[in-house]
């Protein structure tokens, strides 16, 4: 990495708050994977999904961050608290949420991540996003809708079908008889 | 504002949504556990938009939201039927496919 900080280079305000946030979500994170109420885990998940927001408009991707709120926090996250609503009777801790081999995931995780962050470090050693320019952020959305539009209108009918064909599974899947 | 910066805080996303994926015993855990993998693979994929100057990740990454919704539905409605039928939607009890 780059021992030197530049300023003209790197943008402190956005890298102090990328910090702030990626801590946050971090730790929320291992509340999820770690906590033993269900209900609290997915309060967390909340945390977590909001700090990716943030950390989509600190990328200049606002379209997808208003569409993460909406479809995260507002829908899935609702579906999430049903779920453990119906299939759960009791509120409060669980002894046993923890497979038997569970520990196995530990050194799993952790050689994962070793493995990412090292081809990662490798590949991007000091690469210094440049700040997009105030004419593209605006123009984003607009972009968006062209691809939506122009390249991928296929994947789009494709991925509308594959909704209908989730929305229809899930009431056959979930009807009482 | 570095490229390793949210390139490493997905991974580590992705890492804790594996270990737990692995070690939660309860499903409806185990698909708060994929959501944060799919999210880390979004983030992973609004960061190279940046780096490239290029809008086709943020498509992308709509995609997947939409994906990942359609998948928490189906899901769950797989959750509630396995409930209904065994009173229990611990992962290790389902062990009726084992060879």
């Amino acid at each position: 990495m780059n021992a030197v900080l530049l300023a003209s280079d790197v943008n402190v305000a956005q890298n102090v708050g990328f910090y702030i946030i990626a801590a946050i979500m971090l730790f929320a994170a291992f509340s999820v994977v770690s906590t033993r109420n269900v209900v609290h885990a997915a309060l967390w998940l909340v945390v977590v999904l909001g700090g990716v927001a943030a950390q989509y408009i600190l990328a200049a991707a606002e379209f997808v961050a208003v569409s993460q709120v909406l479809v995260y926090i507002g829908a899935v996250m609702v579906l999430f608290l049903f779920g453990i609503m119906l299939t759960r009777a009791s509120i409060g801790d669980d002894t046993d949420v923890n497979n038997k081999g569970w520990g196995i995931g530990i050194p799993v995780a952790v050689v994962f991540f070793g493995v990412l962050a090292y081809s990662v470090i490798d590949a991007f050693e000091d690469a210094v996003i440049a700040e997009p320019s105030g004419a593209q952020i605006a123009s984003s959305t607009q972009a968006i809708s062209d691809g939506y539009l122009g390249d991928y209108l296929v994947p789009l009918i494709a991925l509308s079908f594959v909704l209908l064909a989730a929305a229809v599974g899930a009431i056959v899947l979930a009807r009482k008889d | 504002m570095y490229a390793v910066n949210f390139l490493l805080l997905s991974a580590a996303l992705f890492s804790i949504g594996v270990f737990g994926v692995i070690a939660r015993r309860n499903a409806v855990m185990v698909l708060m556990s994929i959501e944060l993998i799919l999210n880390s693979v979004n983030l992973n994929l609004i960061a190279f938009a940046l780096i490239n100057n290029d809008i086709d990740g943020h498509i992308f990454a709509l995609f997947v939201i939409a994906i990942a919704a359609a998948e928490v539905g189906v899901g769950l409605a797989m959750v509630l039927m396995i409930y209904r039928n065994r009173r229990s939607i611990a992962l290790d009890e389902l062990s009726e496919m084992h060879g």
